[in-house]
């Protein structure tokens, strides 16, 4: 009892701050981005805001993970609100609200769109099907998940499906990536585990698969708080090479002590073709470019796109699978001064394509605000704000770092907190009668 | 990590050489939930049989895809049912996986002791201390294991701790994974409750068929579940009764 509600405890004052998250549809109709319980969106083909049509009147608590479906005709976004709620992209109205047990750390919408799975923050897996969304007219759906998988006791952070549907992988802070067959009839689990590509020797943070027309079934790439982005065979779990982005973007100290806390990498984003894959790290004003390599199964570094104007360290990036910019977001929700919450920066870079014709790189630049498409407006809608304030940004990175490195990294108890515990178990034996 | 311990020890029988359990007390229930701190291998190469098995691995270099580990007990407690194993299947890798640090010492001294006593014998068999609900695919390939043990686990008897036992649904997706097709699950308790739960979650799964009573009389295993570690014994000095589930791994019918 003591202990479970001193982990009960310790994990709310620990999640209380979450990352900005940006979203972008698959042929870049729309952009989402969510910061705290705001989801904003807005649609780049008519430059206007969207509203949001939600019976339940939205999320309650922070969002965690925002996603579009393969088409683009469903959106999905879940949080420590514990609900699950899946949008229809044409109208904007959550067609199903689904309670989850826990909090929800991530999600994933399969790639033939007929079931949406999500992962608490107790490593359980749920799944929900979504197959008779077309229904016209239908009601709002108050459903609940099925439970499909689970990585016992450790807190998911990232869920994807493989290009091909065949698996579903689930990356854990216990430093593990899992491949599962996603059944045909999921509703009654999967329990045909492919491997495990383990390797990472901190927290997997993120993951994307990297797949081509020669290689449709590809590699997956992962990224940790150990600093590294991890190429895999996935459905064998070999590692095919590891590229320490950390240090050659120059922000390992050359004096690094071994138990020193690395910068992470937060996200990761893939072109289509996957030859270019982007690498948003801790600390980093900018981003990490990389270069995939799908028949020598190799990672190398491009270059760093820096960012210098101002302190933008991207929280999350996305792409859509057709226009060759990357489109990069950073804020974070409940901050302690509240001045700044809810404010979210967006930064968009051009020239993430493939090049695989080409000789030369692409030309890669980050776009001033005036040349983001729809410019203005967008920014307005998604920003919160026109201009935000250098303060913003250092406060925003300072309490994401934070969160993410107590949530993710294994606690080490203050002599004194592991005393209480103690004391807590002793006083409960005392009095248990002898 | 099994190195050897001068002879005159005072944690051991002085007759015997074995180490006495007295001074290996540790409390009766660890939390399986929450993180300790012990070193875990980032993947199963990075485990060094060396320093478990050393007379079949002098060095630590196995990339000649030598002899793994083939049987696991999990939760092994004082370690009974892995020295009745070891000369039972001489040849044979096997580890025991226990929670509790203190328990962990103790078997690690029990082995050394019997290694010590009888030469050539007792090297097959070593145990680690870790939590084995949330690291075997941090020791063991796919379908490394022929036998994992489930020995008297501890019970949780209330709902919401049902979730701690170690044989669950989604836990037995992870032993699915690293037993081999045609390997075998045992499972034994005195707890009735929790024999019901531990059958119906292997009836339950695609993964596990039940073996027929002919089978297991045939196997010699069958025989050490109620009499080789120390809970069994405890069970049968007070004439309790036990319940045993033994499932085969078979292969999947969702082909690819
Ligand atoms: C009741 S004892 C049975 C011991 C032994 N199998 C026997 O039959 O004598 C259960 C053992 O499982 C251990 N245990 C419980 N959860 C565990 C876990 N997650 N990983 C490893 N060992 C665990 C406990 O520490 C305890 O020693």
């Amino acid at each position: 009892m003591e202990d479970n509600h001193m982990e009960e405890h310790d994990q709310k004052l620990e999640t209380e701050v979450a990352p900005a998250l940006i979203a972008v549809h698959p042929n870049q109709k729309f952009i989402s981005v969510s910061i705290g319980s705001d989801l904003r969106l807005f649609n780049l083909q008519d430059g206007s805001g969207v509203t949001l049509l939600d019976e339940n009147g939205g999320h309650k608590d922070s969002i965690r993970s925002i996603r579009y479906s393969k088409s683009g005709q469903l959106f999905a976004s879940a949080g420590d609100d514990k609900l699950v709620k899946i949008w229809d992209t044409n109208s904007w109205r959550c067609i199903y609200s689904v309670v989850s047990e826990k909090r929800v750390t991530s999600l994933a919408i399969s790639c033939d769109e007929m079931f949406v799975c999500f992962a608490d923050k107790f490593g359980v897996v749920y799944v929900v099907d979504v197959r008779d969304y077309n229904n016209e007219n239908r009601a709002l759906v108050n459903t609940k998940g099925v439970p499909l998988l689970s990585h016992y006791c450790s807190i998911i952070t990232r869920l994807e499906f493989s290009p091909d549907g065949k698996y579903i992988v689930t990356a854990d802070r216990d430093f593990k990536i899992r491949v599962t067959l996603f059944p045909k009839e999921p509703l009654s689990g999967a329990h045909e585990i492919q491997s495990f590509c383990l390797g990472h020797t901190e927290f997997v943070s993120c993951l994307a698969f990297i797949s081509s027309q020669d290689y449709p079934q590809g590699l997956l790439a992962s990224g940790s708080g150990d600093s590294t982005v991890r190429l895999w065979d996935y459905a064998s779990g070999s590692l095919l090479d590891t590229c320490d982005v950390g240090a050659k973007a120059g922000l390992l100290h050359s004096n690094q002590k071994q138990d020193e806390i690395l910068p992470s990498v937060t996200d990761l984003c893939a072109t289509s073709n996957g030859s270019r894959i982007a690498v948003a790290i801790q600390s980093l004003p900018g981003i990490m470019l990389l270069k995939c390599n799908l028949s020598s199964n190799t990672l190398s570094v491009i270059k760093v796109v820096s960012i210098t104007a101002e302190t933008f360290i991207p929280t999350s990036i996305g792409a859509s699978s057709s226009v060759p910019l990357l489109w990069m977001v950073m804020g974070a929700s409940s901050l302690q001064s509240n001045n700044f919450a809810l404010l979210a920066r967006v930064r968009v870079v051009s020239g993430f394509s493939d090049n695989s014709s080409v000789t030369v790189e692409p030309e890669i630049s980050v776009l001033d605000d005036k040349e983001i498409p729809r410019g203005e407006p967008l920014l307005q809608i998604l920003q919160g704000k026109l201009s935000i304030g250098e303060e913003a940004f250092s406060t925003a990175a300072e309490a994401v770092k934070t969160s993410m490195r107590n949530l993710l990294i294994k606690k080490q108890y203050s002599a004194e907190r592991r005393e209480f515990r103690k004391r807590g178990r002793n006083d409960k034996k005392n009095q248990t009668p002898a | 990590m099994l190195e050897h311990e001068s002879i005159s020890n005072p944690t051991h029988s002085k007759t015997t050489g074995l180490p006495r359990k007295r001074f290996y007390r540790a409390r009766a229930h660890s939390n399986p939930l929450s993180d300790s701190h012990f070193p875990v291998p980032i993947f199963p190469s990075q485990f060094d049989y060396s320093l478990h098995y050393p007379q079949f691995f002098p060095l630590p270099d196995r990339s000649d895809g030598s002899k793994k580990i083939e049987f696991a007990d999990i939760g092994c407690g004082f370690g009974g049912l892995l020295i009745s194993l070891s000369t039972l299947f001489p040849n044979t890798l096997m580890i025991g996986m226990e929670l509790r640090d203190k328990v962990t010492e103790y078997v690690k001294e029990r082995i050394l002791a019997l290694r010590a006593s009888n030469p050539g014998q007792y090297e097959n068999v070593s145990v680690v201390r870790t939590n084995s609900m949330k690291y075997i695919p941090n020791y063991f390939e796919k379908g490394q294991l022929t036998k994992m043990f489930f020995l008297f686990p501890d019970p949780h008897f209330k709902e919401k701790n049902h979730r701690r036992r170690v044989i669950s649904p989604h836990l037995l997706d992870e032993y699915a994974y690293v037993l081999r097709v045609g390997g075998i699950i045992y499972t034994i308790t005195d707890v009735e409750e929790l024999g019901v739960w531990m059958k119906s979650c292997l009836d339950g799964h695609p993964l596990f068929e039940a073996i027929s009573q002919e089978v297991l009389e045939a196997d010699p295993v069958v025989k050490l579940l109620s009499t080789a570690t120390e809970e069994g014994q405890k069970v049968a000095r007070n004439g309790g009764q036990t319940f045993q589930a033994v499932y085969r791994r078979i292969a999947s019918s969702f082909s690819h």
